[in-house]
């Protein structure tokens, strides 16, 4: 589905990594600190323009746009640090989610014309679907900066998924959640591959990216050390080497 | 229709028209000049609410948006195509029919361009001017883009000081009326105070009830999603720049057409409308009045314009306004009328009334 190769910066944070995402899967991205994991998701997602190389979504190329446009080639994210709209609501969030799935703008929403009412209707009937797929319709009028942390990460997967993607990138999606709660999230990540979402997940958790992944991608210092089975991973000795930092391994 | 969305509307034109009539039983009428007054300034403190409010982007400009609209129709409409009538420009203009006759103050009729006219002139100067610095500016941030606006307030107060055309110190004053259709006339004569004072609280009804709309919609919620992360927003598929742009342009918009029609009323247009301490004034109003809440901007946008026109805080004005904002932005910097600050304040009165129950008792 991909191809993707970029290098990046004086300090090559993402130094000409190239892979491949097949569809429907779910690919984790593991690798030591500052690995430039996070700096590859910015460039995937458009939030930093690559200096060199490419990147196709089902064949498009996507390397040149920015985000917003990337986001209606069907790619969505999750942020590390959870980046919701604090003062809107649960739903109104999620809502936010629909915006490239609806289309009316600011005369008609100003007049309140027929058609911008009836899509109105259809982005929250959509949105609240959403929630209850998630489990959480309870806390649907809820101000999402009031709500506890492990809370605002699932908000923020269901905001994500409002916009019908066909490929999420989720940032570390457990970190900070305790045992139960990345669980819950590794379930709710199967659930979402259910639906026929391709997952590119970021993972400290060992357990929850041996459990979940088809394949896994491990970046160190920028470049790519390796790419397979979550089996053959772990047997790698370069990647016992990064992770360990054993000389002589 | 929801009903109930529409309460608050339906109470603002009941307050409208009980304010009328009980004017004019007490034979009061003149209050309602300056009524009318700050309902035009209020149509500028609406639109930079969902700017600053809900979108999130301060201007400290707007003043010479309305200062646009206001010259713009000041400089066209006192234009006096009869003695101009020998120039090309002048007989084209009333071939084209985009003149109109008026008897000003002194009984004497002119010939001038329809304010119909200059109202579209104005509003497409301030949309051009909106976009060509909008584009530019709205790339900055928080107090980068303060100064930014800030810079082009002063550049368009020391243009309006500076130019004849614009009357430099003086203004420019003896506006014919506006005649918007039939007998209804923006005019600051006072035989039309009533019909004027009705004219202007439409224009706000109208511009509550757009604005609401557009807070309350698709649209509206990008907004908010700007102010609260631009990066998610951006990464959830909202054009951000495109956004910020056109809201700036249509509150630009709100405050040209108050400019247009203030003017109209007033008579005359001077440089203090420019003046960057009016646009500070329009930003102490949003913030008091809540920043992200139409209401509240209204109600205290009516209220202090009215006691500031009425002299009440005399040569004290700006100390008021830049107090205002500094005790807004020190104690309550996301606005002051918000649900939770009113709910503090009902549970603070709540235990004060207790602590007194108390006294009393311990005292009986």
């Amino acid at each position: 589905m991909k191809q993707l190769s970029r290098s990046f910066g004086g300090l090559r944070a993402v130094d000409d990594v190239s892979f491949n995402v097949e569809k429907n899967s779910i690919t984790a991205v593991i690798g030591p600190n500052g690995a430039g994991k996070t700096t590859l998701f910015n460039l995937i997602s458009g939030a930093l323009a690559p200096d060199s190389g490419e990147a196709y979504i089902d064949g498009r190329p996507i390397h040149r746009l920015p985000p917003y446009r990337i986001a209606r080639h069907g790619i969505s994210r999750t942020f590390q640090n959870i980046k919701l709209f604090p003062h809107m609501t649960v739903l109104e969030n999620v809502m936010i989610g629909r915006h490239i799935r609806s289309r009316s703008g600011f005369l008609s929403a100003m007049l309140r014309l027929p058609g911008s009412r009836a899509e109105e209707q259809q982005i929250q009937e959509r949105s609240m679907e959403i929630l209850a797929l998630m489990g959480i319709e309870g806390i649907a009028g809820q101000e999402a900066g009031s709500l506890p942390f492990g809370k605002q990460r699932i908000v923020e997967f269901a905001r994500a998924l409002a916009t019908e993607p066909s490929l999420l990138l989720l940032d570390e999606p457990a970190a900070g959640l305790n045992m139960y709660e990345t669980a819950q999230v590794s379930e709710l990540i199967t659930k979402i591959r259910g639906r026929g979402v391709t997952v590119l997940v970021i993972e400290h958790d060992m357990s929850l990216v041996m459990n979940i992944s088809d394949m896994i991608v491990v970046l160190s210092s920028g470049k790519k050390i390796a790419e397979g089975l979550p089996s053959d991973i772990q047997k790698n000795r370069e990647v016992i080497r990064v992770y360990l930092g054993e000389d002589n391994a | 229709m929801n009903m109930k969305k529409y309460t608050p509307v339906f109470c603002l034109i009941g307050a409208a028209v009980i304010f009328q009539i009980i004017t004019s039983v007490l034979n009061r009428e003149f209050y309602l000049t300056q009524l009318t007054m700050s309902a035009y300034y209020c149509l500028v403190i609406l639109g930079l609410t969902v700017l600053m409010g809900y979108a999130g982007q301060i201007s400290l400009g707007h003043a010479a948006f309305f200062a646009m609209g206001g010259y713009t129709t000041a400089v066209l409409t006192t234009w006096n195509l009869a003695a101009a009538q020998e120039g090309t420009l002048a007989r084209l203009v009333v071939q084209l029919g985009l003149s109109t006759a008026s008897t000003n103050a002194y009984g004497v009729e002119i010939r001038h361009i329809s304010p119909w006219v200059s109202l579209l002139v104005a509003l497409a100067i301030t949309v051009a001017v909106a976009f060509l610095i909008g584009i530019p500016i709205l790339k900055l941030k928080g107090h980068y883009l303060a100064m930014a606006t800030l810079g082009f307030g002063i550049i368009v107060y020391r243009i309006v000081l500076g130019s004849r055309i614009f009357g430099e110190a003086d203004g420019i004053s003896d506006l014919p009326p506006f005649r918007l259709f039939g007998p209804l006339y923006v005019s600051g004569d006072p035989a039309l105070r009533v019909q004027n004072f009705y004219i202007a609280a439409f224009l706000v009804v109208l511009a509550v009830v757009l604005l609401q709309n557009l807070i309350d919609s698709r649209m509206g919620r990008a907004l908010r999603s700007i102010h609260g992360s631009e990066e998610a927003a951006n990464a959830m598929g909202v054009n951000t720049a495109r956004y910020k742009l056109h809201v700036f342009v249509l509150s630009a918009v709100f405050a040209c057409i108050a400019g247009v029609f203030l003017t109209h009323f007033n008579g005359g247009v001077g440089p203090s409308e420019a003046d960057v301490m009016k646009s500070v004034t329009y930003v102490a109003i949003v913030a008091v009045g809540g920043m992200a809440n139409l209401w509240g901007a209204l109600a205290m946008g009516m209220a202090l314009n009215y006691l500031s026109l009425r002299g009440y805080f005399g040569s004290y004005d700006e100390f008021v306004f830049g107090g205002i904002l500094i005790v807004i932005m020190l104690f309550f910097p996301d606005g002051l009328l918000k649900k939770e600050n009113m709910r503090s304040l009902t549970e603070a009165a709540i235990r004060m009334k207790n602590k007194i129950w108390k006294r009393k008792n311990e005292l009986s």
